[in-house]
């Protein structure tokens, strides 16, 4: 397979960056933060996403999706890479459709995915329990009690969480610490007994929580899943976030740069644009070129994952060159915005923000070519 | 079945037969490379019978038209010809500079004649080309070049001196960049011409380099008759011609595969714990980083071929590719000699094979000068994509 996109990924490409420049620039996002707006994202806006079906990429046909699978989901992730749009897009559209897809029975698909793929319920994922993505290291106590389930622990750096309809969230059923094996997944309606959310504010100005659940009681019919094999069934749908999220890591890049050469052409010093300088020319190409390479690792995981069968080397790849890249191209855009760049003020700083956030979430750097070496039998 | 499935079955039947076995094993330097040319000594039989049952389907320039030598495939069956050799391990039957830097640019800018002459004797790997494009005071600035041609006629009279000259001491003939008029700017007045290396006129000299091997000459001109017909394109306009071919020369040096992948050399040299990670985790985070960065650009080059246009003409593309591939390479001969250890600096000897690792460790170092160096390949991608003023 030709790897560029075909005619209906260059459309659905155009449609993205459009509609997210007109309906949601940056602008946005700094006025849901300044605001210190309750919701986190602007609803009307992520009910267009939803017309626009942009929440169903992930979702089949049947299920009320778009099915324009992980390419599709990836082309938007990079699209709002570039604008900062704020939406549970990732949460709920990427992440737990991914995830509910792998694992879920029919009857669960048809109930959760067409409300998904229409916007009118956010589900998200409560995975990881401490700073680092660890997710075999998951704690969280599901103990069996009749008929169903007693949850029992925490959960940290859940995308929209205080937001959220309901949890897919990762529990410990048997096993201890540490095993790969032992874990199931739980859906848990927001509002039972027991469960409190906090919203977290962290530096992207985005949605995050960290949820307690005090003996939050579920029925059988909430495991999502096999029990004790929810490792196993949901890795593959982590790697489509992980793929999703290097893309909008690259679109973060890649707007990065962009800005950063069209100040390059602007900003006059010593009676010159500073872009006619070797020493800033070379910088702004090397960056170019980390870019172009990232595009590449995006591009082939997303095929892959599409392909079907193992990406985690795919997965891990793009991820970790997508957290290297975007490490860079924040670091250099401000630099070469010089004292601008430290501003509040001018937008170059939201990026670096939102970026580091993506970069740690379901695995950052370290974590990825750990993986990929570990895949690659080293 | 499809046509592209019946290609892929037929030419994976033709490779099983005729790609002998010893053709199968990795090259281990230079000298397993297949040149051709007049002078060209076959390592074996074996690598012969290779280059002419490859020759015969003009497979060893696959996408060329076959009136030219070439196998007359289009992309898509280029790429499975190209991935049935891989999946055997064959080897490359030819490698030349005929291949990937004349021949793209006659083949755009060649008279029909020139074509008939040159291109098939390239795809027998009957005659070896070299370059003659760098001077001693036009390396990096290649259009300030002086070598001079004398207006005769109907032949020029060239003098000169060029340098780098990669293998000119083997080649057969020389694609060589002279100055016809000085009259203009630097870029007007260069035409690129064609003549034979045992031209009355012509010497070589090599230059032994840092890894202790001459792969580059000095090559000097001393009233060497060139004629009229062996002009590419038109006179003083070969600037075009030049750049053209060196973005094919950047994209070919970018491209140099990846040979054996460090992994197993680690494991095998260093040993690895009962989690089978490499005992040595320094050494292993700085390879799986390399190895990040070399796979993700290894789908860089399958991308740029992919979004390439007929003729595989990328631009200043092939500049970021150039750049990007041969810190690449760089950076992974450095890791294998780290891996190595002592043994990886060892210059003479059967252990080392005399010094292999040392050698082609330094031999990398060229890779970010020759073919313009990676600063300049900075310029080009800031001036032409990034549009940055100069």
């Amino acid at each position: 397979m030709a790897l560029v996109f075909n005619e209906e990924q260059q459309l659905l490409k155009e449609s993205a960056d459009g509609f997210f420049a007109e309906k949601a620039p940056i602008s946005q996002l700094r006025e849901l933060r300044d605001s210190g707006n309750e919701t986190g994202f602007s609803t009307e806006l992520w009910s267009e996403m939803a017309e626009m079906g942009f929440a169903g990429l992930l979702v089949d046909e049947d299920n009320g999706g778009t099915d324009f699978g992980v390419m599709g989901a990836g082309i938007v992730a990079e699209a709002m890479g570039k604008t900062l749009s704020a939406s549970p897009y990732l949460a709920s559209a990427v992440v737990s459709a991914a995830v509910l897809k792998a694992a879920a029975s029919d009857a669960q698909k048809a109930e959760l995915l067409p409300a998904i793929a229409a916007g009118e319920k956010i589900v998200t994922l409560a995975i990881d329990e401490s700073a680092h993505h660890r997710p075999e290291n998951t704690a969280l106590k599901a103990t069996a009690d009749g008929d169903g389930y007693v949850l029992s622990g925490m959960k940290t750096f859940v995308c929209d969480g205080h937001v959220a309809d309901a949890f897919l969230v990762l529990a410990r059923t048997s096993g201890e610490k540490g095993d790969a094996s032992g874990l199931s997944l739980f859906l848990v309606e927001k509002g039972g007994a027991g469960l409190i959310v906090d919203r977290t504010i962290m530096a992207d100005s985005r949605n995050w929580a960290k949820i307690t659940f005090e003996g939050v009681r579920v029925d059988a019919g909430a495991l999502v899943g096999p029990l004790d094999g929810a490792f196993d069934a949901i890795e593959p749908a982590l790697d489509q976030a992980r793929i999703i999220v290097a893309a909008e890591l690259l679109g973060i890049a890649q707007e990065c740069l962009d800005r950063t050469v069209e100040y390059l052409r602007e900003r006059k010093q010593f009676g010159v644009v500073i872009g006619t300088f070797q020493g800033l020319q070379h910088r702004a190409a090397h960056l170019f070129s980390e870019i172009e390479v990232t595009r590449s690792a995006v591009l082939k995981a997303m095929q892959m994952a599409d392909a079907g069968g193992d990406v985690r080397w795919f997965a891990s790849l793009a991820k970790a060159k997508a957290c290297k890249t975007a490490e860079l191209a924040t670091n250099e855009a401000i630099q070469m915005h010089g004292g601008i760049g430290m501003t509040d003020e001018f937008d170059i700083g939201f990026f670096i923000k939102r970026a580091r956030i993506l970069q740690s979430l379901f695995g950052d750097f370290n974590y990825h070519a750990d993986r990929f070496a570990s895949c690659s039998s080293y | 079945m499809t046509d592209l499935e019946n290609f892929r079955s037929e030419t994976r039947a033709w490779l099983e037969e005729n790609c002998p076995a010893s053709m199968r094993t990795p090259i281990r330097g230079d000298k397993d490379m297949c040149w051709g040319g007049r002078n060209f000594e076959f390592v074996s039989e074996d690598q012969k019978a290779w280059m002419e049952r490859m020759a015969s389907r003009g497979w060893t320039v696959p996408t060329w038209p076959k009136e030219y030598g070439g196998g007359g495939l289009n992309k898509d069956e280029a790429k499975i010809l190209a991935a049935e050799m891989r999946r055997i391990k064959a080897r490359s039957p030819l490698t030349s500079f005929g291949i990937w830097m004349l021949g793209p640019a006659l083949l755009k800018f060649g008279t029909h004649e020139q074509k008939l002459e040159h291109l098939p004797k390239i795809a027998r790997g009957e005659i070896r080309w070299c370059q003659g494009y760098s001077e001693p005071n036009a390396g990096s600035d290649l259009a300030s070049l002086a070598t001079k041609a004398e207006d005769k006629g109907d032949h020029w009279i060239v003098n000169g001196q060029k340098v780098w000259t990669s293998y000119a001491d083997q080649a057969d003939w020389i694609f060589c960049l002279v100055r016809t008029d000085n009259s203009g700017t630097k870029h007007h007045g260069i035409s690129f011409v064609l003549f034979d290396m045992e031209s009355e006129g012509v010497s070589t000299k090599p230059i032994k380099l840092i890894s202790g091997y001459s792969p580059f000459c000095e090559t000097f001109f001393d009233d060497v008759k060139v004629f009229k017909s062996n002009l590419v394109g038109e006179e003083n306009a070969g600037w075009t011609i030049a750049k053209y071919l060196l973005t094919h020369e950047r994209t070919g040096i970018s491209d140099m595969g990846m040979p054996t992948p460090l992994n197993m050399l680690a494991k095998d040299k260093l040993g690895t714990g009962e989690d089978g990670k490499l005992a040595e985790t320094m050494l292993r985070h700085q390879i799986a980083d390399h190895e990040i960065d070399a796979a993700a650009f290894v789908f860089t080059l399958e991308r740029a071929k992919d979004e390439a246009k007929a003729g595989g003409d990328m631009g200043a593309f092939s500049s970021m590719l150039k750049y990007y591939g041969t810190e690449i390479n760089k950076q992974r001969h450095e890791l294998i000699v780290k891996t190595n250890g002592s043994d990886g600096l060892e210059w003479e000897g059967q252990y080392s094979n005399d010094g292999d690792i040392a050698r082609s460790w330094l031999r990398t170092k060229a890779n970010s000068i020759e073919g313009g160096t990676s600063e300049i390949q900075l310029n080009i991608v800031s001036k032409r994509i990034l549009d940055l003023p100069t």
